[in-house]
């Protein structure tokens, strides 16, 4: 069984961005890149099921511009197996992603893709499934566990209310959420072996698509600023004033 | 203009997140129409007919339906927004796993989680965890959205008179089948949707300490929520959880108890009117956003202010 991986290289986690001035986007030269941490997630669990001896070879992808190597060098140092590339502009949008992502499915058939439930760049939330339905997959989106049957995959999935479990024939899409495992530190010798492992690079116009936007972005801004308010001294005096001043109590 | 809502509803009840998404589709204007799929669900149906400003509800009563998969609903909803020019959905665990779905078998490119209405092209949505706002301009000729239901006042749900229409189910396809659901049962409120919520984080140590917050909680009618480190250090259910990967919620007052307030919590409740924090330590980031702070260990403050409680209220 192969499974396929889609990793997104974005600004990494801690960092507070800033707007840019000119209110075209944020801030992203010169600022720490990372792998988005729900496709650390999804790689860890592609690799445990690898490692549990029910997948044969775990395929890492990113589409993005060519630093995004980077981030496939990271997740082959993490366990997989090979990378490829669709280099591409940073800011594509999800529906041309999947697009993209489609493409490279077809190229490769694995049996199960797994992504992250969300970039944390965009928050979008919406790769996975639009893949799942260009691919006439199943989808088994936020998952925090996953059991690999025969030809069924059981995947319990976050929902506002608790927890719910499904059974997805495969191919499936599975997009991961935090809860669904701890993701590993890749080794030295691990990120050493990993720039060995092969790399393909592809471009949209090798497979066919169309990376127009279709959202043309008017502005980006920095959001209301709240003003930090007083400290109170005691807890009476916090009552005293969430009822008599803001009148919330 | 004409608006197609689909209706996110929970033990025969219409939730209050398509209240909400009903809101902004009345901001939008034009023609609203409501789709309810589920399993018995004329009763429903009928709430959403009494929603101020429906013109119209479609019901998809089917067995189908009992239990709906976003693979199930697509072509349902895809057949149902022939002629629409807007797909609106509550960016809740529901919506968002159902209309990317949607968006992609229409070949649109959905906007998630929007804030503001600019025009009926123009809309306002946050992104990297609500450090900035994007206001987007969509071309595609149907707007595909998830409305996120702490931005908009919700419609009255008294007051319409809408038709009610019944509606065949779609083909349902068979490669994805439910197993079962763990729901947490609460006494409380729901998170999303109650005045007030008091969550804790780190700080609390364990989950037997949560039980300060429910005592405070039930004195003021609060719900009770979580930080991403009190979830993960197993304190309380995932379903707790306030910030950019839990829930979003903006309730009149937020009370936040040895929180230091991470970027990805404070996405989560940095729409709260007021907002308290307690935490022992002056340097957290938490009381740069907290309208009242108190410097104090938790563990004498929050019995305190549970006494006070006991006394004005």
């Amino acid at each position: 069984m192969k499974i396929l991986v889609a990793v997104k290289r974005v600004v990494d986690y801690n960092v507070r961005i800033r707007v840019k001035a000119d209110q075209t986007g944020v801030e992203t030269a010169n600022v720490k890149m990372s792998m988005n941490p729900f496709d650390e997630i999804a790689l860890e669990e592609a690799v445990r099921i690898k490692e549990a001896g029910k997948a044969d070879e775990v395929v890492v992808v990113s589409i993005g511009p060519s630093q995004a190597q980077e981030t496939i060098r990271t997740g082959l140092a993490m366990g997989g197996d090979r990378g490829i590339l669709v280099e591409a502009d940073p800011d594509l949008e999800p529906l041309t992603v999947a697009k993209l992502l489609k493409a490279v499915v077809e190229k490769e058939s694995p049996d199960l893709l797994i992504l992250g439930k969300q970039a944390i760049d965009d928050d979008s939330n919406q790769t996975g499934q639009m893949l799942g339905e260009l691919l006439g997959w199943p989808q088994g989106t936020f998952a925090s566990k996953v059991e690999l049957g025969d030809s069924e995959v059981s995947v319990t999935r976050e929902i506002d209310g608790g927890a719910e479990t499904l059974a997805l024939n495969m191919p499936a899409v599975i997009t991961t959420d935090l809860r669904l495992n701890e993701p590993r530190y890749a080794k030295l010798p691990n990120i050493m072996k990993a720039k060995k492992k092969p790399l393909d690079t592809l471009t949209p116009g090798d497979l066919g698509v169309d990376t127009a936007h279709r959202l043309k972005v008017v502005k980006v801004e920095e959001p209301p600023k709240r003003k930090g308010g007083a400290k109170v001294g005691s807890v009476q005096e916090l009552v005293e004033k969430l009822r008599n001043e803001a009148k919330v109590i | 203009m004409s608006v197609l809502v689909i209706a996110e509803h929970l033990n025969g009840q219409l939730a209050g997140s398509t209240l909400a998404t009903l809101g902004a589709a009345k901001q939008l204007g034009g023609d609203i129409t409501v789709l309810v799929a589920g399993k018995d669900v004329a009763e429903v149906g009928q709430q959403a007919a009494n929603v101020a400003g429906v013109s119209k509800v479609l019901v998809a009563d089917d067995a189908a339906y009992e239990h709906p998969t976003a693979e199930a609903l697509t072509p349902l909803v895809v057949r149902e927004a022939e002629g629409a020019t807007h797909v609106l959905a509550p960016a809740t665990t529901f919506g968002k796993n159902l209309l990317p779905r949607v968006a992609a078998r229409l070949d649109v490119q959905q906007i998630s989680d929007i804030t503001g209405i600019v025009s009926e092209d123009t809309f306002v949505r946050p992104i990297y965890a609500g450090n900035a706002l994007a206001t987007v301009q969509s071309s595609d000729s149907v707007k595909v959205i998830t409305v996120r239901g702490t931005a908009f006042e919700r419609a009255e749900a008294e007051g319409g008179s809408a038709d009610v229409a019944n509606v065949d189910a779609a083909e349902v396809p068979s490669n994805v089948r439910f197993v079962d659901q763990q729901l947490t049962v609460s006494e409380r409120p729901e998170l999303t949707s109650a005045r007030i919520i008091i969550s804790g984080g780190r700080g609390m140590q364990n989950g037997d300490n949560f039980k300060l917050l429910e005592d405070v909680a039930d004195k003021l009618g609060a719900a009770v929520g979580a930080s991403r480190a009190a979830v993960d250090a197993g304190f309380v259910p995932n379903d707790y959880q306030v910030g950019q990967t839990g829930k979003i919620v903006a309730p009149d007052l937020y009370i936040a108890v040895g929180i230091s307030g991470a970027i990805q919590h404070l996405a989560g409740m940095e729409g709260s009117k007021v907002i308290v924090a307690i935490n022992k330590d002056e340097e957290a980031p938490i009381f740069e956003v907290a309208d009242y702070g108190l410097v104090a260990d938790l563990f004498e403050a929050v019995p305190e202010l549970s006494q006070e409680l006991e006394k004005v209220l």
